[in-house]
């Protein structure tokens, strides 16, 4: 069940640059368990949507089955939502994407939804450079059918009950950097703060941008020999590089230690300012990203913060080569080749 | 021997190895006789290998019009050592051998009642050719030009036909017309030519074309403003997206930028394939993909949600022989009940069944027009045969008027004039709601898509009677199909039986018909187009004592939905199925149709009467 919030606002209560108050992003009341990561997640994208002036409706929120594919109903109710099939939100937002290149595309999947059933489809959607934020929030287990770990769930770690998971994860951070995403960041539900900017520069990014956000279930992995739990990551968490957005046009407010910034401009003349925490981590090497992840792994320590970015990039329309105008906004005289060019297509056959 | 003596009216069938450079020599003596003015239906008959097997290409000749198979060969060309045996087998007595006598043949199985034409063709080509890829090519050509002069095919058709497939390649097209010309004389040399099985120009075709059904199809999508296609590569309906693919680039590229006007995305698979289809549509282009059976078997799921959620598909099912891989590059009829009931839980869809290459480009344009109007998937059924082969059609044509219909799309405008969009609200009372595009306005008419329980209002449910509501609803929304796809095709002439057909059954069953007349037996005829099946489809039936439905699948599909879906007394369906993969020929037909109608007193009363 979902239930409608109610659309009153206070006068005094603040707009963002469109007029839109932080309310008018919000969507119908979460029906997850409470403490949910999910919420957390929604949250971060309901500020970050609303900190960057997008207008709600021209931003399309796709996703597959499972807990983390109920979450679009609950953020940015005045977008258009679509809760798809299992493992199969790639494909549809690619379409959605091909038909519409001027939309803002939020994928949102979860642990089970990307990395087995919709392996294939993860896989191919990154190969297709698709200008989209493809949010995973990863749990590491299946919480509508009452805890199974899921492909990414750490080898060695304990179900609820106490039985250690026989099978070696699957890193989605990782299998991006090695297909060739531009965007690759590793969030944690629980901290907000680093995750809002993290789905600023997603948002902003103009080709493929994945998070993969981990977010504990409160039910079913929140649990001692958890790696999933809040206690867990808090403890193992190593953010690696953080990031600071700054819109475009605005002051580049420095905070953190001089030397140890970058700053990214992105498509849209906007900042990503990020700051190392690890010295000699380099947000710009894919190699270099792909062995730390490894050695992380190794320690049992979780990377978070903007991992890789790459801001110069082809976006799947450039390889389609399409026009500038969206395919669905062009009208059928646009479209229609003639009864000429038919008649003489006909006389070729003859 | 008795003289088989006929004049544009032949089976000429070409045996090779597959790879051997032989499709393009065939189709030129094919093509030949339709600028003869004659009508022909050529069949390729290809195995599902790259290089060495054996393929056959069967061209019927036909000044009667009748393209279909016939069923037995008056002509072979057996340029297969593999399968020569069976090549002479299939002869009718009196027939004609083309044969490469370079070396002796295979006395074992020789026939007295045929005759040989040898041509020593590997000699002739190592004797021209320095190239070990010419000798072969050429070899092909070779023959061509002397069933020229067998069968009396004009030689400068031929040279006028090389011409435009090379054209501005002057070099090929002189080698191609010296290779002819060598056959050409060897034949009039060594033999008497024409033979009395031979051609002779007529005026027959008309305005009509020669054309593949795939290519209509994908030319049915350029013209009905289709802008995206996802697909993943599968045999026969490859040719489908190749042509959407040429016609797109040739015809809707934007000239000041060079940039495109369609996007085509190749995925990883079906699944995918259709989840682009429906991501498109959802977001307001016409999009749409094509497939065989194990495409229909892989894109079940999505069907599923696309019928419930009431999203428009357009999905060309190309099929071929099942079950499971089954024979890839034969054809059948044999997933209709997979395309109409695809999905789990109570769902059914709207099936176009064309017969036609014209049907094919109409029935493509259409299903776009009626996947909207619905918002539903509409599946448009072909066939290998009809897809694969060339058929004389009508010219495709667009009328003059034609403007596409988007269906129910509530747009800016509306919802800015105070329209209450409700997604599954059925104001109209026929089944059709409304929709809106994302990114339509910035405060009204966004909705949640959902394959979930939904109410009529397009929130979720698990409230048995606003599920069932919306259920029902569907229901009233497939009735409205029933009075949308292309009506049946009928000749009712009130007797007491009828056949009862669909797709490329009609081209033998024109000659079967004939037949069945002139043996005595009159039948009615209905020919089904669409899927939900009309009230004209349910008169027609029941205005009869028995119906022949004849099908191209070993379960009797066809004949299954007309009784789930009509109520029909199963012992008034009487079952003719040919399903071995092989085009059905009206030899077939006759002696299957007589063979039911004769087992009946009744008939047989009739006709000594």
């Amino acid at each position: 069940m979902s239930y409608a919030k109610p659309k009153v606002a206070h006068p005094a209560i603040a707009k963002n640059e469109l007029g839109y108050t932080r309310r008018d992003y919000e969507g119908s009341i979460s029906t997850l368990c409470a403490g949910c990561g999910h919420d957390s997640i929604s949250a971060a994208l309901i500020q970050a949507c609303y900190e960057l002036d997008l207008p709600p409706h021209q931003v399309a929120k796709i996703s597959g089955i499972g807990c983390s594919s109920k979450t679009p109903t609950y953020f940015l109710g005045a977008s258009h939502g679509f809760n798809s099939v299992h493992g199969r939100m790639p494909s549809v937002v690619t379409g959605a994407n091909i038909a519409n290149k001027d939309l803002v595309y939020v994928g949102v999947s979860g642990d089970g939804d990307t990395a087995s059933i919709g392996f294939g489809q993860f896989s191919h959607i990154v190969r297709r450079r698709l200008n989209m934020l493809y949010m995973v929030e990863n749990n590491g287990v299946y919480g509508l059918t009452k805890g199974q770990f899921s492909a990414t769930a750490d080898f060695g770690s304990a179900s609820k009950g106490g039985v250690p998971n026989p099978y070696d994860q699957i890193d989605l951070i990782q299998m991006a950097l090695q297909l060739g995403a531009t965007y690759v960041a590793r969030g944690f539900s629980g901290d907000k703060k680093q995750l809002v900017p993290l789905i600023k520069g997603a948002l902003s990014h103009p080709g493929f941008a994945l998070i993969d956000c981990i977010s504990p279930c409160v039910t079913f992995n929140n649990h001692e020999g958890s790696t999933r739990s809040y206690e867990y990551v808090r403890e193992h968490d190593v953010p690696v590089v953080t990031a600071d957005y700054v819109p475009y046009a605005k002051t580049i407010k420095v905070d953190y230690e001089p030397g140890t910034g970058t700053s990214v401009k992105m498509h849209d003349g906007s900042m990503l300012n990020l700051h190392k925490l690890e010295e000699d981590y380099d947000p710009y090497d894919r190699k270099k990203a792909i062995n730390y992840l490894l050695d992380c792994q190794e320690q049992g320590k979780i990377a978070t913060g903007m991992l890789y970015v790459n801001p110069d990039v082809t976006d799947f329309h450039d390889i389609l080569e399409t026009v500038d105008e969206p395919l669905s906004s062009l009208s059928y005289d646009r479209l229609n080749p003639g009864a000429d060019a038919l008649e003489s297509i006909n006389a070729s056959f003859r | 021997m008795p003289d088989l003596k006929s004049v544009n009216e032949l089976v000429l069938r070409f045996a090779n190895v597959n790879g051997s450079g032989s499709a393009s020599a065939n189709s030129l003596v094919a093509k030949s006789f339709f600028r003869m003015g004659l009508p022909v239906g050529p069949k390729n008959i290809f195995p599902s290998n790259i290089q060495g097997l054996p393929t056959w290409y069967e061209i019927r000749v036909s000044e009667k019009g009748y393209t279909g198979r016939r069923g037995s060969v008056d002509v072979m060309v057996a340029m297969n050592s593999q399968t020569f045996q069976q090549d002479v087998a299939d002869l009718v007595t009196g027939g004609y051998l083309l044969y490469d006598s370079t070396k002796p043949i295979n006395p074992h199985g020789r026939r007295e009642d045929i005759n040989y034409i040898g041509i020593p063709l590997t000699q002739i080509a190592v004797s021209k050719y320095e190239q070990a890829r010419h000798r072969q090519l050429f070899k092909n050509v070779i023959y061509a030009g002397a069933l020229s002069a067998l069968l009396d095919i004009e030689f400068d058709v031929l040279c006028d036909l090389l011409g435009e497939q090379f054209k501005g390649r002057d070099k090929i097209i002189e080698s191609n017309i010296d290779a002819l010309q060598t056959g050409y004389d060897y034949a009039r040399r060594y033999y008497d030519c024409p033979l009395p099985v031979r051609v002779e120009r007529r005026e027959l075709v008309g305005d009509r074309i020669l054309v593949d059904g795939n290519s209509a199809v994908g030319l049915g999508a350029v013209y009905a403003g289709a802008t995206v296609a996802g697909w993943y590569p599968i045999t026969p309906s490859t040719s489908v997206i190749d042509a959407y693919t040429k016609y797109a680039a040739k015809l809707r590229t934007d000239e000041t930028s060079g940039r495109k006007l369609f996007g085509i995305a190749q995925a990883e698979d079906e699944l995918a394939a259709i989840g682009m289809v429906i991501g498109a549509n959802w977001n307001g282009a016409r999009a749409f993909t094509a497939t065989s059976g194990p495409g229909i078997s892989l894109m079940s799921e999505f069907l599923g949600l696309a019928y419930y959620a009431e999203i428009p598909v357009v999905l060309v099912d190309v099929q071929r022989c099942g079950p499971s891989t089954g024979m890839p590059t034969r054809t059948q009829q044999s997933d209709l009940m997979a395309c109409a009931y695809a999905s789990h839980g109570d769902s059914r869809h709207v099936l176009l069944l064309p017969a036609t290459p014209d049907e094919c480009f109409e029935f493509s344009m259409l299903s776009f027009d009626l996947a909207e109007r619905l918002q539903t998937p509409v599946i448009l059924v072909s066939d290998l045969d009809l897809g694969m082969n060339d058929s004389v059609s009508k010219p495709m044509t667009v009328a003059p008027d034609y403007v596409w219909d988007r269906g129910k799309v509530a747009d800016y405008e509306m919802l800015e004039n105070g329209f209450e969009f409700y997604r599954y609200l059925d104001i109209d009372e026929d089944g059709i709601p409304y929709r809106t595009y994302p990114g339509t306005h910035p405060t009204k008419g966004a909705f949640f898509t959902r394959g979930s329980g939904h109410n009529k209002y397009g929130g979720y449910t698990e409230k048995g009677p606003e599920y069932k509501e919306n259920m029902e609803r569907l229901l009233g929304k497939f009735s409205t199909a029933a009075t949308l796809v292309p009506e049946p095709v009928i000749e009712d002439k009130g007797r007491p039986d009828a056949v009862l057909y669909f797709g490329t059954t009609l081209e033998p069953m024109v000659e079967a018909i004939d037949e069945l007349n002139q043996q005595g037996y009159a039948l009615d005829q209905i020919r089904l187009r669409g899927f939900p099946f009309s009230e004209e489809v349910w008169a027609f039936i029941n205005r009869h004592d028995r119906v022949l439905v004849v099908e191209q699948n070993r379960d009797a599909q066809m004949r299954s939905m007309l009784m789930i879906e009509g109520d029909i007394d199963p012992a008034r369906l009487i079952s003719v199925t040919q399903y071995d993969g092989m085009p059905v020929t009206a030899e077939f037909l006759v002696t299957a149709i007589t063979g039911h109608l004769s087992d009946d007193p009744a008939v047989s009363q009739r006709l000594s009467a």
